[in-house]
């Protein structure tokens, strides 16, 4: 688990950048968390600086969207998904399961609120 | 419509080709691009593919998704002459490929120097010039850079960090003045000077020495700098010659209307070679910008098939971006006479700032972020909200 900071320091609609193996994006929207790899696959540019709209994410490159749940590109010019990772909050703390390999699954948004959530 | 023609197979074409699938085209598209190579991403070529960091697979714009385009891809092949009669095009070859709809994207080449210039003078344009260059950029080599644009200027970044001896000649009296205006200008010139690279402005080239290889540069100073390569990044000029005479208006490129669409029905024109009018300005700009390759063709694909398209607010608004010594320069709007320069974050002494330009009536026109990709995407956006121009 990699610790990212207190829930109330991510406002609505900004992100937060943490180091695992690599740069990670774990972006609030709508009372929702989302943790994504942060560098585009399409050029070398910071998601996490991207501007967020609904569940996507534009690179602030080159306006390639990806998709937070899913990771996927809306379309070109970025070719690859990005990985998602799992979040988790606990005690208003939030936290982020490095997903391991190139493959990953759909990760739903965890509320920001979340209390019970067990931290492994 | 059963046949679509998109002349120029770089980013714009593909795009183009994307964005006829996308609206639900099941005809024939056909591709048509001089150069061997598939579409390939022009950026890189003066920094990551000419230092080394991407190899020619990673330029690669066509994913495997791309197979369900099923195109008809004439790479290799020149396109000669637009016969609008006949809605035809003409290869150099002699094929003819008869069209229901054109989308010309023939994009824009490097403006060379006048004349025959000996070896080692290069231009950067194509995957080819790239890899003609790359060889030449040896530690220790005297390169000088004609033109402190956002090629030349990037080329001298990139051979500067080869630890290659870099000189930059530049006319005017800053880097990058005609988009940034000499107050950013000079905020660019610090950047090479910083990085040992010497730039000489206010004077133009006078001669290449040297046959038959070139071995120095005589300015019009009077000045001779010794020179084992020499490049020419002084502007590119669109590709539209081969359409003189077919009736499609030209000035300056492919004159469209905001959606693309040329003077003649069933063609429009899409990336470098259009000088499009522009929401965002009220006036005509043909754009060389990476993302307006991408996003026109959607908007001149509707028009194709008589279809209206708006495009998003922030879309409207030019946008470039210049990765140089490090720093990633990002640009959007468009500076007009009379601007000042307000700084809203950082500083330019350090090159790290945003900083928006305002014109005379008190409207931001434009925005510049130097190492602020947060900040510049909001202010961008903000830009695209003002109300379009109406002068």
């Amino acid at each position: 688990m990699i610790y990212v900071g207190a829930a109330s320091d991510i406002p609505d609609g900004e992100a937060a950048r943490v180091q695992g193996e690599v740069s990670i994006a774990v972006f609030h929207v709508d009372g929702a968390l989302y943790a994504i790899d942060d560098t585009c696959t399409h050029q070398d540019a910071s998601l996490s600086d991207g501007w967020v709209e609904g569940c996507a994410v534009e690179c602030p490159l080159h306006a390639a969207c990806f998709d937070l749940r899913t990771g996927r590109p809306s379309g070109p010019p970025a070719k690859k998904p990005v990985r998602t990772h799992r979040v988790v909050v606990s005690d208003g703390h939030v936290w982020v399961e490095e997903s391991v390999g190139v493959e990953t699954s759909a990760q739903p948004g965890v509320p920001v609120d979340a209390v019970a959530e067990e931290v492994a | 419509m059963r046949t679509v023609a998109v002349v120029g197979a770089s980013l714009a074409g593909l795009a183009t080709a994307r964005a006829l699938r996308a609206e639900g085209f099941d005809g024939r598209i056909v591709v048509i691009g001089d150069e061997e190579h598939a579409p390939y991403d022009r950026p890189p070529l003066s920094k990551e593919f000419l230092s080394g960091a991407l190899s020619t697979e990673d330029l690669a714009l066509t994913t495997p998704e791309d197979a369900e385009l099923a195109a008809d891809w004439r790479l290799g092949h020149r396109a000669v002459a637009l016969d609008t009669a006949e809605r035809t095009v003409v290869l150099d070859d002699g094929e003819r490929i008869a069209t229901d709809g054109v989308v010309l994207a023939t994009g824009a080449r490097a403006r060379a120097l006048p004349g025959p210039v000996p070896a080692g003078v290069h231009t950067l344009r194509t995957l080819d010039d790239a890899v003609a260059l790359r060889s030449e950029l040896v530690p220790g080599a005297r390169m000088i850079v004609v033109g402190a644009g956002f090629i030349g200027s990037e080329i001298a970044s990139t051979a500067a960090g080869l630890g290659v001896e870099v000189d930059v000649v530049e006319a005017a009296t800053v880097p990058l003045e005609r988009p940034l205006g000499a107050e950013m200008g000079r905020v660019c010139a610090g950047l090479h000077a910083a990085a040992g690279v010497r730039l000489h402005t206010g004077c133009g080239v006078a001669e290449i020495v040297g046959s038959p290889r070139v071995r120095a540069v005589r300015l019009t100073d009077g000045r001779e700098l010794p020179a084992d390569v020499v490049v020419v990044g002084i502007g590119a000029i669109p590709n539209v010659e081969w359409l003189e005479g077919s009736g499609v208006t030209l000035d300056d490129g492919v004159v469209t209307d905001a959606q693309g669409a040329t003077s003649t029905p069933g063609v429009v024109a899409v990336g470098d070679c259009a000088n499009a009018h522009r929401g965002y300005t009220g006036s005509m700009l043909r754009l060389e910008h990476w993302t307006n390759a991408v996003q026109q063709p959607v908007g001149a694909v509707a028009a194709l098939f008589g279809r209206v398209h708006t495009p998003a607010p922030h879309h409207e608004v030019p946008y470039f971006w210049s990765d140089q010594y490090g720093r990633r320069i990002q640009f959007a709007g468009h500076r007009t006479p009379g601007c000042r320069v307000e700084v809203l974050e950082g500083d330019p002494a350090e090159a790290d700032f945003l900083a928006r330009y305002v014109d005379p009536s008190g409207t931001p026109v434009a925005v510049l972020g130097v190492d602020r990709p947060r900040s510049f995407g909001r202010m961008r956006r903000r830009l695209g909200r003002r109300p379009a121009a109406t002068h």
